[in-house]
């Protein structure tokens, strides 16, 4: 978790520095305003494995001498199979036509995310379909 | 529902009969639409980017056979613009990056690091269909009554205007950006989380291959350009139908802003392009020169220095519009040849006096450092405001940009043919690969060395006829000569998945090479590992393999030789 922290945090230093000597510098916003989102976007997932690297005692992964045996166990559920990502993605391809075609494609297109977000949700609380 | 497989600790190496095969689930077509495996996903993406390749290098070879006359008449001039729009386009937003950070990032980065899948398998599927239909959405322009887009692939305000480029072809170039934006952003999710969390105990963050750490900073990058761009694109939608004028000075908008927000995107894009198939020629050298990579470290240090500053560069494609300020971005775009002649050094290294193997792979590894070199050195020449007045917008630039980005398909081409057996369980025919690569590394200097001249005599770029300079044609002709061998060696490529379809069967490790997805069968199982090695240094399969030639990591053990059984991927 320590190094996960220290890539982003130096990297959103990197960016602050950046922001601060072209800001004011160039005294052009639009930039400025960016390299600024990007140091916050940084720092945030950053400070937050900082704060975590500091109260957890090392993962296997983190650890150099683990063994095996030692990441053994359930680490996350995947479901086998799903129908939902390529309903919300076909949704969500008909919201993008709706912007070109007429708004009218808005009304199945809307209909697959919507039904594509319920699905998903509660086959993610199943566990998937095996 | 999930549970735990428990092998019994005396299974063989790769019993096939045992464990995830036995997992039923649909097959065929609905297989391909309900599937969440990283490594169908990756596939999908594979063959998709290809079929993507094809099709803009079709418009290539239009483009080119348009430009062998000074008066050519294959195309109109409008056919023209549209062309070339979605050539670029095409080729950046639908090949390059879907398949650096879509196809053999999703397929190798989970097996290298020792994950079952990808964190957010459902989500990786989510982008592979975002990407497909963006894809379609975009090529779609060409069915409609006004033709695709036609504004170039950056899209410039003001003549992105729903005045100057009215129809339908350019708001379905938007729409298939936003999708495949999404796309993009959802897949760096997906890797920064999969590197963060799903690591085999004791693959710590130095010990990840060159490949993987790339991608991680490939991820970080895609998580900080791509919704500035899409962003963006909704603004340009809103300037073309809902009256804003975000981009327009008749409104009190400012045109210059969209060049802002695009290359603000656009030149950490270009690293995020770049990155993924740097990982791919540090892994393809170092294994075909039997040596580890020289400069480990120095290799991931270089790469997080590029995309820090990547994202301090995007103003020094915008030199010439006057508001931009010169020294800063001159600065800093000088400032990233120094990381990148570290890695080209570290490469060098790495071959520098290894037993190397001249297999397909490695030859396309060495012709993307050449060629890489040619285009990364004639960027210099760009970041200096002076040289970049006096060449912007002509050949020069286009030449240097695809010295850059035809090095990096022989990346992708280098990469399909070292982790292709990995993929498929075949090998591909080296005879023809070999042939392949000469003519795709010839056709690529023919193609592009011709156009630096071009450039520097004062050839524009995007014009289709050029009557009154009737002496560029030789030059021209050169070039076209190049784009025909380049297209040539695509159809070897094809020839060559036809001649050697399921003809040499690859084994687990046929390049006797280092990483741990050499350690699972190919094609690897379901959720990708029967067991795993004990995991002390960068090399943990090439440790496995000569435990008396082990490379020693920090706080490595010389006696610890014996696999250990992988409890860790859960059944689904």
């Amino acid at each position: 978790m320590k190094v996960e922290a220290r890539v982003l945090l130096s990297l959103g230093l990197f960016f602050g520095i950046m922001c601060a000597v072209y800001w004011n510098w160039s005294l052009e916003n639009a930039g400025g305003v960016m390299m600024f989102a990007g140091m916050l976007l940084c720092f945030l997932p950053g400070g937050y494995y900082y704060w975590w690297s500091r109260r957890m005692k090392a993962r296997p992964e983190d650890n150099p001498e683990a063994t095996q045996t030692e990441g053994a166990g359930v680490i996350g559920s995947f479901p086998g199979t799903s129908i939902w990502p390529f309903t919300l993605g076909m949704g969500a391809f008909l919201c993008v036509l709706a912007l070109v075609f007429g708004i009218w494609f808005l009304v199945p297109g809307l209909g697959l995310v919507v039904w594509a977000l319920f699905g998903g949700t509660s086959e993610g609380r199943r566990g998937g379909p095996h | 529902m999930t549970d735990v497989l428990q092998p019994p600790a005396d299974i063989p190496a790769h019993d096939e009969a045992h464990g995830h095969d036995e997992h039923h689930g649909p097959t065929g077509i609905l297989k391909w639409i309900t599937t969440t495996d990283h490594k169908i996903i990756g596939l999908s993406y594979t063959v998709t980017s290809v079929i993507m390749m094809v099709i803009g290098g079709f418009f290539a070879e239009i483009i080119r056979a348009q430009l062998a006359t000074p008066n050519g008449h294959l195309v109109s001039l409008a056919q023209y613009n549209e062309l070339f729009t979605m050539h670029g386009s095409v080729m950046i937003y639908l090949f390059v990056g879907p398949f650096a950070f879509g196809a053999l990032a999703n397929i190798i980065v989970p097996i290298q690091i020792g994950a079952p899948d990808m964190a957010f398998p459902r989500l990786n599927a989510l982008s592979y269909w975002l990407y497909l239909t963006g894809s379609i959405t975009m090529l779609s322009g060409f069915f409609t009554a006004g033709g695709a887009a036609n504004f170039g692939w950056v899209g410039y305000a003001p003549l992105s205007n729903s005045l100057n480029t009215p129809g339908s072809g350019a708001d379905l170039w938007i729409g298939g950006l936003l999708l495949t934006g999404f796309s993009a952003i959802f897949t760096g999710v997906n890797l920064c989380a999969t590197i963060f969390y799903l690591r085999a105990p004791g693959m710590t963050m130095f010990r990840m291959p060159i490949f993987t750490w790339n991608l991680l900073v490939t991820a970080i990058l895609i998580l900080l350009a791509f919704p500035v761009l899409t962003a963006g694109l909704i603004m340009l939608y809103a300037d073309r139908h809902f009256g804003t004028h975000i981009y327009s000075v008749a409104g009190g908008g400012v045109p210059v802003l969209w060049q802002h927000i695009f290359w603000f995107w656009g030149h950490p894009e270009v690293y995020i392009l770049a990155l993924p198939f740097f990982g791919m020629a540090t892994e393809i050298i170092a294994v075909f020169s039997r040596k580890p990579v020289f400069g480990y470290k120095g290799m991931i240090f270089a790469t997080l220095s590029i995309a820090a500053l990547s994202l301090g560069v995007w103003a020094h494609h915008m030199f010439t519009t006057g508001v931009v300020l010169l020294p800063f971005f001159s600065i800093m775009s000088l400032l990233i040849a120094v990381p990148t002649g570290i890695k080209i050094f570290n490469w060098i290294g790495t071959m520098w006096r290894g037993q190397v193997w001249f297999s397909t792979a490695m030859l396309m590894a060495v012709g993307f450092v050449v060629t890489f070199l040619i285009g990364g050195l004639t960027g210099i020449y760009l970041a200096s405001p002076p040289l970049d007045f006096f060449t912007h917008d002509t050949y020069f630039v286009v030449a240097h940009f695809h010295s850059v980005v035809m090095a990096l398909v022989m990346g992708a081409m280098g990469g399909l043919y070292y982790w292709g057996p990995k993929i498929t369980g075949y090998l591909l025919n080296e005879r023809v690969g070999k042939f392949q690569f000469w003519f795709l590394f010839i056709g690529t200097q023919v193609f592009t060395l011709p156009q630096y001249v071009l450039g520097l005599k004062g050839m524009p770029r995007r014009i289709a006829i050029y009557p009154h300079n009737p002496e560029w044609k030789m030059l021209n002709d050169w070039s076209s000569l190049g784009a025909l061998l380049i297209g040539i060696s695509t159809l070897l490529f094809v020839a060559n998945i036809v001649v050697s379809w399921k003809k040499y069967p690859a084994g687990d490790n046929p390049w006797d090479a280092h990483t741990l997805e050499w350690f699972t069968t190919s094609p690897p199982p379901h959720h990708n590992f029967y067991r795993l090695p004990p995991i002390r240094s960068e090399r943990p399969t090439w440790d496995y393999n000569h435990p008396e030639h082990r490379a020693l990591g920090h706080g490595s053990h010389k006696n610890e030789v014996a696999a250990e059984v992988v409890h860790k991927a859960p059944h689904s």
